[in-house]
């Protein structure tokens, strides 16, 4: 089985590069955070350079949902559904210390971090945070996209 | 009309119903009692001369633990009012205790009362007499408790999903 256990490694590896390259994203945009992620996705920090141009606006055609801004409680059951709507494979990056930990919203009304939500990959941290901070967690999901064990 | 003017035509009307009148920084604010309420609102807007024909605003107060308000009601209900006719305001409060918290609700008087009214039950616990639909405006049904209460703990957690922490 040596020849065939190379070339499923190869494999995984050849559909981690392809799917790092094909990111479309779910903006869930709720706060001031979105201004941020506009301007990291527009022409001059361009995140179609890593293949992260095209936002689809349904969850079901989406790989990565990116939540951007504070969520309070109330809003709390419609991201675990748009999060239970998105197919497999599926990756969420947390953008703003509003999801990471709540941020300085320590309050009856906010989730501390959307990690008590939905599973979390990538943590971006700031307030907001600058575009080359959210390139960096772009390039740190797609490190991490490439090498994971492929499931298809 | 001055601030002084609206206090003085709100204090002939309904006499010793006001609790009190101060007229600090130009903002005439009277203070009257939760029965005579509805009457001074109704008075409010219906006299031509007042004419006060829109709610600014509706909420509430917790003074529990002020310095110096430690013995009085809890709560204190305001109303802003302001004529489009005349351009001028009045500010009108009424104090409520804790253990008989119900205002006579200004729906009937100003539409928009509903919301506010809506706000203030949901934030501060306090109820109105009259309003059609007195449910939670802001927080969630699922909700316990009032948050803008000032013995709300600042710490508590109430997520409807996820675990608590």
């Amino acid at each position: 089985m040596g020849i065939g256990s190379f070339f499923t490694s190869k494999l995984d590896e050849a559909i981690g590069w392809a799917r790092k390259y094909s990111i479309f994203q779910y903006p869930f945009v709720t706060a001031c955070c979105g201004m941020e992620y506009m301007a990291t996705a527009c022409s001059h920090y361009d995140i179609d350079r890593f293949g992260a141009g095209l936002p689809r606006f349904s969850p079901r055609q989406a790989d990565v949902l990116f939540v951007v801004g504070t969520i309070s409680h109330k809003m709390a059951p419609v991201l675990k559904r748009v999060y239970d709507q998105m197919t497999e494979p599926k990756w969420v990056v947390a953008f703003g210390v509003c999801t990471c930990t709540g941020g300085f919203y320590n309050n009856y009304a906010t989730v501390q971090g959307i990690d008590t939500i939905i599973p979390v990959d990538v943590y971006i941290p700031g307030c907001p945070p600058r575009p080359e901070s959210v390139i960096d967690g772009l390039m740190k999901l797609q490190d991490k996209i490439a090498t994971q064990t492929q499931r298809y | 009309m001055d601030g002084a003017a609206i206090l003085d035509a709100v204090r002939a009307r309904v006499g010793a119903a006001v609790v009190e009148t101060h007229d600090y920084r130009g903002d005439p604010t009277a203070v009257v009692t939760r029965e005579a309420l509805p009457r001074v609102l109704a008075f409010c807007r219906d006299e031509p001369s007042l004419a006060f024909d829109m709610l600014m605003d509706l909420t509430a107060v917790d003074y529990l633990r002020y310095p110096g308000r430690e013995d009085g009601p809890r709560f204190e209900v305001v109303y802003h009012l302001y004529s489009v006719a005349h351009n001028h305001r009045v500010r009108i409060k009424t104090r409520v205790e804790e253990d008989d918290a119900v205002v006579p609700s200004a729906v009937g008087l100003w539409p928009i009362a509903n919301w506010f009214e809506r706000e203030v039950w949901d934030m501060f616990g306090l109820r109105f007499s009259g309003h059609p639909n007195l449910v939670r405006l802001l927080m969630y049904e699922e909700f316990v408790g009032h948050p803008l209460r000032k013995d709300y703990p600042i710490d508590r957690r109430q997520p409807l999903i996820g675990p608590a922490h």
